[in-house]
């Protein structure tokens, strides 16, 4: 298989206009002839059922929450860029789109990350025309800061909730649309399979998660927005019902996965405290702007964080990059405070922290306005962690928290399998090896809004044979699905699916987090072989499958999570260089900065599943970099 | 800690429900409620019995999911969600009731879950401004002050969570719309259809059988994010304003045909 990204010719400022140009159009009276499958409703999902729906075209949006506002878009936090550069400072296309090559470490596509950079500033715009509240100046122009990873100030954001504010505009601009009889939402739903006709996606079965119900759905095309799956790790800022089922069935039918080891580990989050825990809160990158990341020097430091003179304190970011200072990008971010924890200048019960102190920003700016820029933060901090941080610095830890891996797509994002479109977390495009802040909302709604409404579109002008659900793939497809619940059912084990769940993420976090190297992978892979046989042997489901089944839906995930882990394993394996998040420590520099081999890897693997049993393929994409030169990163 | 849980089960829509005992021990105190019925989940699928069904998953808060009563009061003791209340707030030992939200508007499905898409339905009759995808007007052209802004947030941070009508002795949902129609009316984008929205949403909440609103101010006390009893005013005005005047024609809405 030779992977074609069909990217349009021309210089890489007017690729997208130029295709936007020359793609083929559907007639407005021909368009609700066609239906268009959405799976997913958060900011990518959302926003694409939306602008498919007011295009005219039939909708069905999924999701398994009880309703599209749920999805898991909502929590995030700190904000969305534009290049609009509204701070002038001289910011520009070229430099976001810079930014963020360089921030993924050259291992994103030129041509898709410029397409995002241009579409950033339509973004903003669609957002406030739909009532989206984003912070304001005095004289009523929308403010911006500044974000990890980059020198300006280019993010906009609704105080720290901006992607409840932006998901909101999404929903009811969905809800609309549903209004007009345009789209259906079905909610409590969870695909379970893509139905292949031809080779080409033409509907799903979804499982009624109230009834128990198989349903079929036909489609002339559908579009996959079901997210990330960094809950491989079990424990990460996701929420819980995040998960891979809908990518995973997809690159089980056909779809290749592309560079699934690329998992982000976000450095601030509240530090895990037990066993008990069941997720772990992001607390915004935002902070970062204001708040000063430091251990101790002296391992053995007994006294309180306040009472620690400021010479005996590490401000390892600070020291070790002063151009970016605490603002290096999260890879880098992260894997510092995991060295000095290594180091056992960790803090907090369990040596895996590091402060984050914000009493020199409170000193300098007043605590009001401090308070109005992360005022609902720290009342979370607070909450969980029971400290005040406007008194004590906050303990901060990294946490799984973003698969820049997902279904490989080309320009038009489509998978591999015609008609079988994916965006938003859920496809690998933008974010290379390492995903810079405020940068996946920007990524998301780029997509949903503006990308795939127009490439879908052309997909549709393309003949196909009508099909409907009586189409014996689906009696196939369908059959798949319940054998493979009743297979979970008839294990009749003793263990809970959470429990496998946890011994998958403890070996994924341990082997697969912010450090690899070969013996650990490899050794990864045979626990993940024994966690699999044990989940397949001991797995226990309460109830049948005929109404609402929690531990169900749980145990289907799990299972689809355990096959995922053991490609990430593989993947990471085959990439025998450091690069962004990807960190094998036999590829580092004297300074222990991650060393790329350009020569071999410059490239994104995208895996084909080659049946039950069998080793998956590795396919690569050769990446090119016209536009921007290959450099070392470096923030110091 | 140990606690002795009373839980309502309930197999089924239509099914009858009933209190079940359950001990709950070995709980961390600084484990949320939702990680001490995970914990109690985990060990009731591994003694062979059946698992306690309910929502959640953002868990920090957000999403509006997680909607337990617990021991009377809708989301718990401490007016922040049920996945954001923690054991630490508890006595070890005590007995802690825990239902579902009761509204004839958000029937049960299992257990502690319950069907709120009544919400979406308000939303859907005119809780959005009608743009539809592409280009848009340059946003500084169209100033905002941050006091407006700030207005419009509080009422939009609402998370559709539906404590409000939980804890409402009539069953209201005036705290929910109240926030919506707040935070679109308030702003300039929202003027074209203020009247049409407010009147639409107001009678579909009608419609979805929500009780009437006598002012007990229940419904603020336990929203976790504190939305303010100002939203009802709010609500009330430009429900009065909108009756004076004219009935609107036809939806607003449009698509690209
Ligand atoms: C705590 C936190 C803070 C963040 N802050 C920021 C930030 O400040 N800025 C930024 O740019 N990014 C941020 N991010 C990242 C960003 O939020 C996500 O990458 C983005 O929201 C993903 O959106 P999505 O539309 O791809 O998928 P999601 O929002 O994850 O939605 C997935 C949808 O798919 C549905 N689904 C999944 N599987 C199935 C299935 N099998 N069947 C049916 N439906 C299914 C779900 O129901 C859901 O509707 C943050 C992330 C987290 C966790
Ligand atoms: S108003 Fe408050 S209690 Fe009611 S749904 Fe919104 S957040 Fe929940
Ligand atoms: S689980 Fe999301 S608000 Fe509680």
């Amino acid at each position: 298989m030779t992977l074609d990204a069909r990217i349009p010719d021309g210089p890489i400022e007017q690729k997208w206009s130029a295709w936007l140009d020359a793609h083929a159009l559907v007639g407005p009276r021909n368009r609700a002839a066609h239906t268009v499958i959405v799976v997913g409703t958060g900011l990518a999902g959302a926003s694409a059922a939306a602008s498919l729906a007011a295009q005219g075209f039939r909708v069905k949006s999924f999701c398994f929450q009880d309703t599209a506002r749920r999805a898991h878009s909502i929590a995030a936090q700190g904000g969305i860029n534009a290049s609009k550069d509204f701070a002038n400072e001289g910011d520009s296309v070229r430099r976001l789109f810079v930014d963020t090559i360089k921030g993924g470490d050259f291992r994103a596509r030129e041509a898709n990350v410029w397409r995002l950079a241009e579409l950033s500033e339509n973004i903003v715009d669609q957002a406030v025309a739909q009532g989206v509240p984003f912070n304001r100046e005095y004289g009523g122009a929308l403010a911006t800061r500044s974000f990890g990873g980059v020198l300006v100030q280019r993010t906009f954001y609704s105080r720290g909730q901006t992607g409840q504010q932006l998901l909101l505009g999404a929903y009811s601009a969905l809800q609309q649309q549903v209004a007009q009889g345009m789209a259906q939402v079905y909610s409590r739903h969870e695909l379970l399979d893509v139905v292949l006709v031809d080779g080409e996606a033409r509907g799903i079965v979804a499982r009624d998660l109230v009834t128990g119900e198989l349903e079929r759905h036909a489609a002339d095309a559908v579009v996959l927005a079901s997210g990330g799956y960094c809950n491989v790790y079990y424990l990460s800022t996701n929420a819980k019902g995040s998960n891979v089922t809908a990518t995973w069935r997809a690159h089980r039918r056909g779809a290749l996965m592309a560079n699934p080891s690329f998992t982000q580990i976000h450095p601030t989050c509240i530090p895990q405290s037990g066993e008990y825990q069941s997720k772990l809160t992001l607390m915004s990158e935002s902070l970062r702007n204001d708040g000063r990341v430091w251990v101790p020097r002296d391992p053995d430091e007994q006294r309180p964080p306040n009472a620690i003179p400021e010479a005996e304190r590490l401000y390892f970011l600070e020291e070790r990059y002063p151009a970016y200072g605490n603002l290096v990008p999260r890879d880098v971010a992260s894997r510092a405070a995991k060295a000095v924890c290594d180091e056992r200048l960790g803090v907090g019960a369990t040596g895996r922290g590091v402060y984050l102190d914000f009493r020199d920003a409170i000193a300098e700016r007043g605590r009001a306005t401090i308070e109005g820029r992360y005022g609902n933060l720290f009342e979370m901090y607070q909450r969980i962690a029971d400290e005040d941080p406007y008194e004590v610095p906050m303990r901060i830890y990294p946490a799984p928290h973003y698969a820049m891996g997902g279904l490989w797509v080309d320009y038009e994002l489509q998978t591999t399998i015609p008609g079988l479109f994916a965006i938003g977390e859920a496809n690998f495009s933008d974010h290379g090896a390492n995903r810079l802040g405020a940068s996946a909302m920007m990524q998301c709604l780029a997509d949903g809004y503006f990308i795939v409404p127009h490439t879908v579109t052309h997909h549709l002008t393309k003949q196909r044979a009508p099909v409907d659900e009586s189409h014996p793939a689906f009696d196939a497809t369908v059959r798949d699905v319940q054998e493979r619940i009743d297979r979970l059912l008839a294990v009749g084990g003793t263990t809970a699916p959470q429990v496998f769940h946890r011994e998958l993420g403890n070996v994924m976090l341990d082997k697969c987090g912010m450090s690899r190297t070969e013996a650990g992978l490899c050794e990864a892979i045979t626990r993940i072989a024994e966690i699999r046989a044990a989940f397949w042997s001991d797995l226990r489901i309460d109830g049948d499958a005929g109404h609402l089944n929690q531990s169900l839906e749980y145990a289907g995930r799990v299972a689809d999570f355990i096959e995922l882990a053991d490609l990430m394993c593989l993947d990471a394996l085959r990439r025998a260089e450091s690069a962004g998040c990807h960190f094998r420590e036999e590829h580092q520099t004297e300074d222990g900065e991650p060393l790329r081999d350009d020569e071999r890897f410059a490239t994104v693997t995208a895996w084909e599943h080659s049946g039950e049993g069998a080793v998956p393929v590795a396919h690569d994409e050769a990446l090119e970099f016209s536009s921007v030169a290959l450099a070392t990163r470096s923030y110091k | 800690m140990r606690f002795r849980l009373e839980l309502w089960r309930q197999a089924d829509p239509g099914a009858d429900g009933r209190y079940e005992v359950v001990e709950a021990d070995g709980i961390d105190a600084e484990a949320s409620f939702l990680e001490m019925l995970d914990h109690v989940n985990e060990r009731r699928i591994a003694s062979g019995e059946d698992a306690i069904a309910f929502d959640s998953d953002c868990r920090e808060g957000i999403c509006g999911s997680c909607s337990l009563v617990i021991d009377g009061m809708p989301h718990g003791p401490r007016r922040v969600t049920s996945c954001q209340t923690f054991m630490r707030d508890f006595e070890d030992g005590q007995t802690i009731r825990v239902e579902p939200w009761r509204s004839n508007a958000f029937p049960v499905i299992r257990d502690l879950v319950t069907d709120r898409s009544a919400f979406d339905r308000i939303i859907e009759a005119g809780g959005y401004v009608s743009v539809t995808t592409g280009p848009q007007p340059n946003p500084n052209a169209m100033p905002i002050s941050p006091e407006t802004q700030e207005q419009a947030l509080d009422a939009a941070i609402c998370i559709g969570c539906g404590a409000c009508v939980a804890a409402c002795p009539n069953g209201a949902a005036m705290l929910f719309t109240g926030a919506k129609v707040t935070h679109l009316n308030v702003l300039p984008q929202g003027q074209p259809e203020r009247r049409w929205r407010t009147l639409a949403m107001v009678e579909q909440m009608d419609e979805e059988g929500f009780g009437g609103c006598t002012n007990h101010g229940e419904c603020s006390l336990a929203c976790p994010q504190g939305i303010s009893l100002d939203v009802i005013g709010m609500l009330n005005r430009e429900y009065r304003a909108a009756l004076r005047g004219k009935p609107v024609a036809g939806t607003p809405g449009m698509t690209a045909q």
